[in-house]
């Protein structure tokens, strides 16, 4: 179980190139992110916790799908920590692990209403088409 | 072939640790012209001296090697111990077999042969030793002091009590520096004009110093103790000796639209001008930018209204050169430019204000008169936020910000929120910070005051965006402690700008030849043992130019650079470095080369008689090295094409010897 755990931390890692260790806590990811209010765990939190190895949680948390991947904690971070890319690695490994696409690609239209944002489209590619 | 003795010093474990120093003493003895070698726990303390000196006497040696730590350490120190034994100090040589070897090995046996290699090589080279003998220059017994803030003030009036004139270059108007704009200063509260000033009217009025306002160095030539300087006076259109400061000029100019400075854009000035009250000179200065008599010819009202007839419009710029012994660096900081952080909204509102901004804010001298107003609409704010660390601990490779901490931001954040709650007490005041670094005399226990006392909200986290939305600023904030994202409507944002160094350092830095790091703060000659020198010989560093520093820091750095300024101005000679270049002018060939090479000036071409074989005189023209000037770099040893030039102590076969050495 702790290699399984090792495993996953250092794919993370790898696929978003995100070193945790250059974080200062300073929060700006946080502060910054326009879904904090429908995400259990947030950008700084993530960094940390992958920081620690506590991925359990992350894993399970729907907080991996409600980020929208707009990127704006990659752009305001001070130390070029890129928490986005980071949740985008957690939950491609998620999604690999189950084997399968959360959702596919073809669904994504139905729901779609005129009032989705275009950065909601463009994030919902990155997120299931891969 | 010289006597040579080897002596290795163990350094306690630092060296003996992982070389094996009875094998290197043993294999050097064993070296062309080795007549004794020895090895000792301490070289360079009183024993181990006392063991080279009887050594140099028992053994008629001619030179010696010391096998131990870097020249840099202890190199003077074996050379007074060779001079006081009747050697010539420069029959010494240094064989670095710890910083270049035993720290930089774990393995015995290699570091022990790379010691051997390295003590080889010095005994190759002591063998060609000749002894040199320095040259004497004479000291220029006046100081210049380059920024006339706070640092550089101090710095002249401590230089001037000592007895030298000092010269302040200053490129405003006035002295006076960033401390003139403060309003108050931490931790003591007292305000910044009535403790600054009264320095500002001594330096004015010393009779050893003179101040050169609105004036820029452009060039410096020379060397320590006698460094000739180039200053630009700008034309202020004023004659400086016959302007009284009396100000009607500056209340009767028509061009009333010109963004005041020193109130940092925030209110206007007049073309003609005297920055602030207490300004030194007061005197007045036209902005040629603005002056519509300089621009069109059609005006001239301060002069009719000059009892004195103070106004010339046909000034022009005016170059003085002088001679100084020393050069004191203090062209202090600015903050940085905010355009690359706007989701501050820093460029959208008004109500977003830096620091230094908030400090004319909240000045009497400022454009509100001291009444915190805010800059859109003039009314009273009651929700304020300050945002620290804008601009400061970002990434290395940032380009919005700087790696740094700014050092002073934490403090006078405190004081600004400690001050508006106690001011205007029906304000609600936060502050986001990511760490508050309070380490000083006083300074966490004032920090604490503002939370405690003054119920300042400290919140751990960073702003992540300010909207302007209709007459608020929406901040939207992490609350890391609580967990949850702020959102507070604010009517006033101070962001703690990060701090830079001034501009005018870089080319400064260039005419000096001192060094600067990437930040282009000016780089101490060491930084913990020689922190107000810079590398350079006779330049001297104070203030916020070699790195972020509050004022009491500035100060007592301020009077570090003074003190060794004056070390240096009581000296009648200085004694120079005989390891300098020297051409043979039977090789030269008279390419000039090496003079476009010399990045001290130190080479000129001089024409020359000589006598040619067939008994005929022919004149030539050939390199000569002033060798007061010369700093012993080597460029143009390597650059000389006709291998004329060589430098004294570290000529061309000796590091050709040093390296048959270490590949034999």
């Amino acid at each position: 179980m702790q290699n399984k755990n090792e495993r996953r931390r250092e794919q993370i890692l790898r696929i978003s190139g995100v070193n945790p260790l250059k974080c200062m806590r300073c929060g700006k990811c946080s502060a910054t992110c326009p879904s904090y209010d429908e995400m259990e765990y947030h950008p700084h939190e993530f960094v940390y916790m992958v920081e620690t190895g506590d991925l359990e949680p992350l894993i399970h948390s729907t907080s991996i799908y409600q980020c929208l991947s707009c990127m704006a904690c990659v752009e305001r971070c001070p130390r070029g920590v890129e928490p986005g890319k980071l949740i985008e690695a957690l939950r491609l490994t998620v999604i690999r692990e189950k084997d399968a696409n959360h959702m596919t690609a073809d669904t994504i239209p139905a729901v779609i209403d005129d009032e989705t944002p275009q950065q909601a489209i463009v994030s919902a590619l990155r997120k299931y088409t891969k | 072939m010289q006597r040579i003795g080897v002596f290795v010093c163990h350094c306690g474990t630092n060296i003996a640790g992982t070389v094996d120093v009875k094998a290197v003493a043993a294999a050097l003895k064993n070296e062309p012209g080795v007549v004794f070698s020895a090895d000792y726990p301490y070289m360079c303390s009183q024993a181990g001296q006392d063991m080279i000196k009887e050594a140099i006497a028992e053994h008629r040696l001619g030179g010696i090697v010391i096998c131990s730590c870097s020249p840099r350490m202890h190199e003077a120190t074996f050379r007074k111990t060779a001079a006081a034994a009747g050697l010539n100090p420069y029959m010494v040589e240094i064989a670095n077999i710890r910083e270049q070897c035993s720290w930089v090995h774990k393995d015995m046996a290699v570091g022990t042969e790379k010691a051997i290699i390295l003590g080889k090589a010095a005994v190759a080279k002591v063998n060609l030793n000749t002894p040199l003998t320095p040259g004497q220059s004479p000291v220029t017994k006046r100081a210049l002091v380059i920024g006339g803030g706070i640092a550089g003030i101090q710095t002249a009036l401590d230089i001037a009590e000592a007895g030298f004139p000092v010269d302040i270059v200053e490129t405003k108007p006035t002295i006076g520096g960033k401390m003139a704009q403060l309003d108050k200063t931490f931790p003591t509260l007292d305000c910044a004009a009535c403790i600054l000033t009264p320095k500002m009217v001594d330096a004015g009025q010393h009779e050893n110093i003179r101040i050169f306002s609105y004036s820029e160095v452009t060039a410096v030539k020379g060397f320590v103790g006698n460094f000739e300087v180039t200053i630009k006076r700008k034309a202020r259109y004023v004659k400086e000796d016959v302007c009284t400061g009396c100000g009607l000029c500056t209340e009767k100019c028509p061009q009333k639209k010109v963004p005041n400075e020193f109130n940092l854009g925030m209110d206007n000035r007049r073309a003609i001008y005297i920055p602030f009250a207490q300004a030194v000179p007061k005197v007045a200065t036209i902005d040629p930018d603005y002056c519509m008599m300089l621009k069109s010819g059609k005006c001239g009202v301060c002069s009719k209204v000059c009892t004195v007839g103070a106004i010339d419009y046909k000034a022009k710029d005016e170059y003085i050169e002088e001679k100084y012994g020393a050069i004191v660096v203090a062209t202090g900081f600015n903050p940085i430019s905010l355009e690359k952080f706007d989701e501050y909204a820093y460029s959208q509102s008004k109500d977003v204000i830096t620091s230094l901004e908030f400090e004319r804010l909240t000045n009497a001298a400022g454009p509100t008169q001291g009444k915190l107003l805010r800059p859109s609409d003039g009314e009273h704010p009651h929700t304020i936020v300050f945002v620290q660390c804008v601009g400061s601990r970002c990434e290395a490779c940032s380009e919005k910000g700087k790696e740094y901490c700014s050092k002073i931001c934490c403090m006078y954040t405190a004081k600004h929120a400690m001050l508006t709650r106690d001011k205007y007490p029906d304000t609600d005041v936060y502050v986001f910070y990511i760490d508050v670094r309070t380490p000083g005399k006083n300074f966490d226990e004032f920090y604490r005051r503002a939370v405690e006392e003054y119920g300042v909200h400290y919140i751990k986290g960073m702003v992540g965006k300010v909207s302007p939305e209709g007459k608020k600023l929406h901040v939207q904030a992490s609350d890391l402690l609580a967990g949850k994202q702020l959102h507070i409507d604010a009517d006033l944002v101070v962001l703690a700008a990060a701090i830079e160094p001034d501009r005018s350092a870089r080319p400064l830095a260039t005419m000096l030849t001192a060094s600067m790091d990437t930040n282009d703060f000016f780089t101490e000659a060491h930084p913990k043992l020689r922190p107000v020198e810079s590398p350079t010989a006779g330049v001297f560093l104070s203030g916020a130019c070699q790195g972020p520093k509050d004022i009491p820091e500035t100060v007592s750095q301020a009077g570090a650079a003074a003190a060794k300024v004056i070390g240096l101005l009581c000296k009648d000679h200085l004694t120079g470095n005989p390891c300098v270049a020297h051409a043979d002018e039977l090789m030269c060939n008279g390419c000039s080369t090496c003079e476009r090479v010399c990045p001290y000036g130190a080479i000129t071409y001089v024409e020359k008689e000589f006598r040619m074989p067939d008994r005929t005189t022919k004149l030539r023209r050939v390199a000569s090295v002033n060798e007061a000037v010369c700093q012993g770099c080597g460029a143009c040893t390597v650059a000389c094409m006709s291998g004329a030039m060589d430098l004294r102590g570290f000529m061309n076969r000796q590091i050709q010897a040093e390296v048959d050495a270490i590949c034999k």
